[in-house]
């Protein structure tokens, strides 16, 4: 299938949107004005400020000696970005790859998608006739080529459907159709070269000598000898489902219908790939042209419609149909090897383990506040290092978990300053005071060293004692350091059972 | 002898009617606890409930943790996962110090959540996830209300679930089946050695359903992974506050 590209050129981009916000000026002569150096100049103009003689970059002073009533307003350099983004993700309904064309135009890859609206003539029709409600003057053209597109949406006679005409179709057009500097379009004219045709088959070298490269470039951007990439503004996703729909949907069960459709077709699909998605977003465009968007993510690949739809649920609130949406898309954004004979055979055991997948998956889908840990055991006797956090749910202990060590089942994260006091040099304390209670120690067992792991981190060594009080509460209590340094510090590390 | 068989049928149509497990097609088997159990209806911890913990200090909260492990250790002998919910910043649970009550702490998945409405609703969905053995949550209040929601969402998944509250303001009447608290005794060494014998504690099971509360005093041996009832003689209070 040979490319097919749409240009959609907004003659009066700003103008038609200062319009649509406020209606009453639609008759009112008015033009978009910046300061540029010393002066202003005037940067948009509306139809009738148009056909008054009024242009784009002319000098504001002159605008208003020839025509008095002249609105201005100020004109804001952002502002045709921004609606060309905003036009662009509206025309995502039309076709998944659109790119913007400063300052005021739209290209849309377009191959493969016409049939859907009955034909090309059909298709760029109700492209015009939507973009008319919404009150933008546009050109819209189809060629093989975004230069030859661009081209004809400029300066075509009609909205031209040609296919494998480009060459006829281009060499009638003026030389400023080929998106060339001014300097070049000027120099062209001067030797009589006004249309493309005129010297399109001219020997390239000489074109070469006299222009320039960037003449040669365009040139072979427009007939196709060389390729243009366009840069579309939503890349697009490769697993991906649409569901436009006949009625525009606004009620919460809709959704949730048109949800379930577009999970089982993708799901479907990803079983037959043996894959499983990691992330996936349902997206609904609005009638207004806003877009509503939902996303969620799995702890390992699923494609388990309940699961995944169970998931969404908790979102679909979230979603504002409005006037409704008339479309729906399904992406999977990142997927995975999901092989379905491994399920098959380790079911009895791997059942459970999915089930619990599924449930993380509707923890960190709920709350990004809600963490989850598993531990494992790490070979060091530092208490605070000697357990490591598990990668996933299936990953297994490297050494076994030593009981023979007597730790505490509660210990503090930071162990807490405790007064004692203590025989010298190595005796457990007689008595200590935590948080302001008193503790007369009757029995006691250690001291356990433990030295700090200097290949980790510097510091003092601790001796640990575990002590029991006179009311049979155990405790973990340990030395930092030796009395020969001087200051030494007891801490409270931990409560035994 | 025909009267006792009748009594025994009522006690049957009792608890299937408080949402008791029935028993019929599965007759509950003791953990292994020892002497405990008898109090339960059936003569078995019960499974498939909310049991729920009381703890007001640090020591007691340690007490308790051991001996929800050791529970939870004896549930998950034939293996499975089990979720540990907590509200931080109290999670003081290490995991290293498990292995001695007989439960590997890889197979425990601790899941914090920032408020106490978000660890209830971790702890719902999960007391539905049937997956899972066991549930233990570490809150401090629990209103009635959402107790009832937690039973419930275990009778349908036979999860056991096990609420520890710490220092709450209130103890309000809750739907769990039974209701412990856990404090610590003095150990004490073998054979008149000097130093730490294995973990003792005071067991109250203030509240049970449809069974007997009661209190024992155990010590738990590492060795042989089991429970050692001891009788101590009595401590007046008087003598516990002046030690």
């Amino acid at each position: 299938m040979s490319l097919r590209i749409v240009h959609i050129w907004f003659e009066r981009l700003v103008t038609d949107w200062v319009i649509r916000r406020q209606p009453e000026l639609k008759q009112i002569p008015f033009a978009l004005a910046m300061q540029e150096r010393n002066r202003r100049v005037i940067k948009a103009v509306n139809e009738t400020a148009q056909a008054g003689g009024i242009y784009t970059n002319m000098v504001l002073a002159d605008a208003l000696a020839l025509m008095p009533e002249l609105e201005v307003m100020d004109y804001d350099t952002g502002q045709a970005a921004k609606l060309l983004n905003a036009l662009a993700e509206w025309c995502i309904r039309y076709t998944p790859v659109v790119a913007i064309d400063l300052p005021d135009g739209l290209f849309m890859d377009v191959s493969g998608c016409t049939h859907l609206w009955g034909g090309e003539k059909e298709y760029i029709l109700d492209i015009q006739k939507r973009l008319n409600v919404f009150g933008y003057t546009v050109q819209v053209a189809i060629a093989d080529t975004p230069g030859a597109a661009w081209a004809l949406s400029h300066f075509g006679e009609a909205m031209h459907v040609v296919a494998d005409e480009q060459l006829q179709a281009l060499s009638p057009l003026p030389v400023a159709a080929l998106r060339l500097e001014t300097s070049i379009v000027d120099r062209l004219e001067k030797l009589g070269l006004r249309t493309i045709g005129s010297f399109m088959r001219m020997p390239r070298t000489a074109l070469f000598r006299r222009f320039g490269p960037s003449l040669l470039m365009r040139l072979d951007q427009a007939t196709g000898t060389e390729m243009e990439l366009l840069e579309p503004v939503k890349p697009p996703v490769p697993y991906h489902e649409r569901l436009p729909c006949l009625e525009p949907i606004n009620t919460a069960v809709g959704i949730e219908i048109a949800l379930k459709n577009l999970l089982e077709i993708l799901c479907l699909r990803l079983q037959r790939e043996s894959k499983g998605m990691r992330q996936c977003n349902f997206i609904g465009l609005r009638l207004d042209g806003q877009v509503e968007k939902i996303s969620i993510g799995t702890s390992r690949p699923s494609r388990n419609v309940q699961h995944l739809f169970k998931l969404f649920e908790n979102k679909i609130q979230s979603i504002e149909p409005d006037l409704g949406i008339d479309l729906f898309i399904l992406e999977a954004p990142v997927v995975e090897e999901l092989h379905g004979s491994q399920d098959a055979l380790w079911q009895a055991t791997n059942a459970g383990e999915i089930a619990i997948a599924e449930l993380l998956d509707r923890f960190s889908g709920k709350a990004k506040t809600l963490s989850i840990h598993r531990y494992l055991p790490a070979e060091h006797y530092w208490p605070e290092r000697s357990v490591k956090e598990a990668g996933s749910l299936s990953e297994q202990p490297a050494t076994l978990w030593r009981n023979d060590l007597l730790r505490p089942p509660h210990l503090l994260l930071h162990p807490e300053l405790i007064e004692v006091s203590v025989l010298l040099p190595d005796y457990p304390p007689l008595l200590f005071i935590h948080k302001g209670i008193l503790h007369t120690v009757k029995k006691a067992d250690g001291p356990e060293r433990i030295e700090q792991e200097w290949w980790l981190q510097e510091g003092l060594y601790r001796d640990y004692y575990c002590v029991e009080d006179q009311h049979g509460a155990r405790y973990w209590l340990f030395r930092l350091g030796d009395y020969d340094s001087g200051d030494v510090k007891w801490f409270l590390h931990g409560f035994f059972s | 002898m025909a009267s006792a068989a009748i009594i025994e049928q009522l006690q049957k149509q009792i608890l299937s009617l408080q949402g008791g497990r029935p028993c019929c097609d599965q007759p509950a088997l003791p953990l292994g606890l020892g002497v405990m159990e008898s109090a339960f209806p059936g003569g078995a911890f019960p499974k498939g409930a909310v049991h729920e913990f009381i703890s007001v200090s640090s020591e007691e909260a340690a007490c308790t943790t051991s001996f929800i492990s050791v529970v939870l250790g004896k549930l998950m002998k034939q293996g499975g996962h089990c979720m540990w919910i907590s509200t931080v910043p109290r999670r003081s649970v290490f995991p290293h110090a498990l292995g001695i009550f007989g439960l590997a702490a890889d197979r425990i998945l601790f899941v914090d959540a920032a408020t106490t409405k978000e660890t209830l609703w971790a702890l719902e969905e999960a007391l539905k996830c049937g997956a899972l053995v066991a549930v233990v949550g570490e809150l401090n209040e629990l209103s009635f209300n959402d107790s009832r929601r937690l039973q419930l969402a275990v009778e349908q998944s036979r999860v056991t679930g096990f609420i520890h509250r710490f220092r709450p303001k209130v103890q309000s009447p809750v739907a769990c089946i039974t209701r412990w608290k856990i404090s610590p005794l003095a150990s004490e060494a073998p054979d008149g050695l000097p130093g730490l014998g294995f973990p003792r504690w005071q067991l109250a099971l203030l509240k049970v359903r449809s069974g007997q509360p009661a209190q024992w005093q155990v010590e738990w041996s590492p060795k042989s992974m089991s429970l050692a009832y001891i009788q101590l003689p009595a401590i007046s209070g008087h003598e516990r506050q002046t030690g």
